[in-house]
């Protein structure tokens, strides 16, 4: 689903992606875990060109997302992401931050992206809420939105960079728990997180990465239990005995 | 104090008052649909990603807002408008809207730079264009920002409108002159002229903040 090939970036002399190579086969969950400052963000947004790369080719289903050839707003909506702080839109209500994108971008009828959305809405536990604006909900409701928006457009893939960083503890475990339910449906997925018995418990992979590379790929339970180098060892023995 | 006031001269000279203050609220209402538009474009321009667009824009905005209106009227006026047949009227209006343009600008500009970046990331990661982004998600939340700084604009588009009597055009001021010439009551009259003004700019005022009450009610 995902082939990132040589993939290279730097900021002046600070080089933020260095030679990264990987492979996301499709129905698979990766988590992307690694330090602050690793490069973490700019690699997942670079997958949906968010974010440009100077060096290498991003390939979504056989796509090279940065070339000037590609449309990229096709390539888009076949791509859900979902930003740590939600970037829900202020001035709709939840039902509208979902119905836009299928309204506009697909030219889907409006009554049809309502239906659609209300359902999407309502799988999330937010049913209540459609005609609430962002600023009338909490956190975890928000994030949440944030996901039905992104799979409103019915993407293949889904990129989410810290989805539960920017929230309180006690509503982390909702958004984990759409995540969760998303995973059982075979959606591909890309996540960044620090939270590591979520990462452990649903992903397929584990991506660790440091300085700008990716320093390791594991299964979970080896990546946890026999982490194979040292930077790894060394991460882990910091989050979890924090 | 032994000055007697004489209001009669205001009674004596209503339809010269009304015919001024009409023309000045016209030229002022031309200028401001005009200028919203130049505002607008060069706002966008302003944060647009194409480097020589956006210096353009830039440029524009630090010429109009670097000379004083009096004289970008009179050049107008007696340069531009005499290649191309303008008149005085025509003149006044085209230079108060490219002049307020200028200002409107940089409103517009503050406004979208007011936007988080997140939402223009949110649109475009969504499938959007740039256009579509801009018309859906970012103007919408800029427009709210936007109206406050915009509504001291247009009162200030109003009152600079009494300059355009230095090129001939009989707006409410130079009736004020002329009645002030004949009747040398200028005390009554301008009094009475800043008065309209006042009341011009006061109830548009009013207006604006009735928008801005009705925008603020959804977030
Ligand atoms: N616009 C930028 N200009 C300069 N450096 C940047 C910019 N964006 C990110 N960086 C740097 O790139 C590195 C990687 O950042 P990021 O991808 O956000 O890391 P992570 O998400 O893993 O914390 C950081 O050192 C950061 O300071
Ligand atoms: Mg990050």
């Amino acid at each position: 689903m995902i082939s990132i090939k040589s993939v290279s970036k730097s900021y002046g002399s600070k080089i933020v992606l260095d030679n990264i190579n990987l492979e996301v086969p499709k129905s698979q969950i990766y988590a992307l875990i690694g330090p602050s400052g690793a490069g973490k963000s700019t690699l997942i947004r670079s997958i949906n060109a968010l974010e440009s790369i100077q060096e290498g080719e991003i390939l979504v289903k056989g796509v090279s997302v940065h070339s000037k050839q590609t449309n990229i707003n096709q390539l888009r909506t076949n791509i859900g992401f979902v930003f740590q702080s939600f970037n829900l839109y202020p001035h709709l209500t939840a039902l509208q931050n979902v119905t836009y994108a299928p309204i506009h971008v697909k030219k889907m009828r409006s009554h049809d992206a309502e239906t659609k959305g209300k359902a999407l809405l309502a799988s999330l536990g937010l049913e209540e809420k459609c005609n609430e604006y962002p600023g009338q909900l909490s956190g975890g409701q928000q994030q949440r939105v944030a996901i039905a928006r992104a799979l409103a457009m019915e993407p293949q893939l889904m990129l989410f960079d810290e989805p539960t960083s920017a929230l309180d503890p006690e509503m982390i475990k909702e958004v984990l728990d759409s995540i969760r339910k998303l995973a059982l449906t075979g959606m591909t997925m890309v996540v960044v997180t620090h939270e590591m018995g979520f990462a452990r418990e649903i992903c397929d992979k584990i991506v660790f990465m440091a300085e700008g590379k990716i320093v390791e790929t594991a299964h979970p339970e080896q990546f946890f239990s026999n982490p194979q180098t040292e930077r790894a060892k060394d991460f882990l023995a910091k989050v979890i005995n924090h | 104090m032994g000055y007697m006031f004489d209001w009669s001269v205001i009674y004596d000279n209503i339809d010269l008052f009304v015919k001024g203050a009409y023309l000045s609220l016209k030229i002022s209402a031309f200028a401001l649909l005009l200028s919203i538009p130049i505002g607008i474009i060069l706002g966008l321009g302003r944060v647009s990603r194409n480097k020589f667009i956006s210096w353009l824009a830039a440029a524009y905005v630090e010429v109009f807002r670097g000379v004083p209106l009096l004289v970008l009227l009179l050049w107008i006026y007696f340069v531009l408008g005499s290649m191309l047949k303008l008149g005085s009227y025509l003149s006044a209006i085209l230079g108060l809207a490219l002049f307020a343009g200028a200002f409107i600008a940089e409103i517009v500009r503050a406004g979208i730079q007011s936007v988080p970046r997140g939402q223009m990331e949110a649109a475009r990661s969504s499938g959007m264009t740039y256009v579509q982004a801009m018309r859906l998600i970012i103007l919408p939340q800029a427009f709210r920002k936007i109206l406050p700084p915009m509504a001291s604009q247009f009162i200030i588009l109003i009152k600079d409108s009494s300059l355009v009597s230095v090129i001939g055009v009989m707006d409410l001021t130079l009736y004020g002159r002329n009645i002030v010439t004949t009747s040398l009551r200028s005390l009554e009259v301008w009094s009475f002229i800043a008065l309209i003004y006042f009341v011009i700019t006061f109830t548009l005022s009013q207006i604006i903040r009735f928008f801005e009450k009705k925008y603020k009610v959804a977030e």
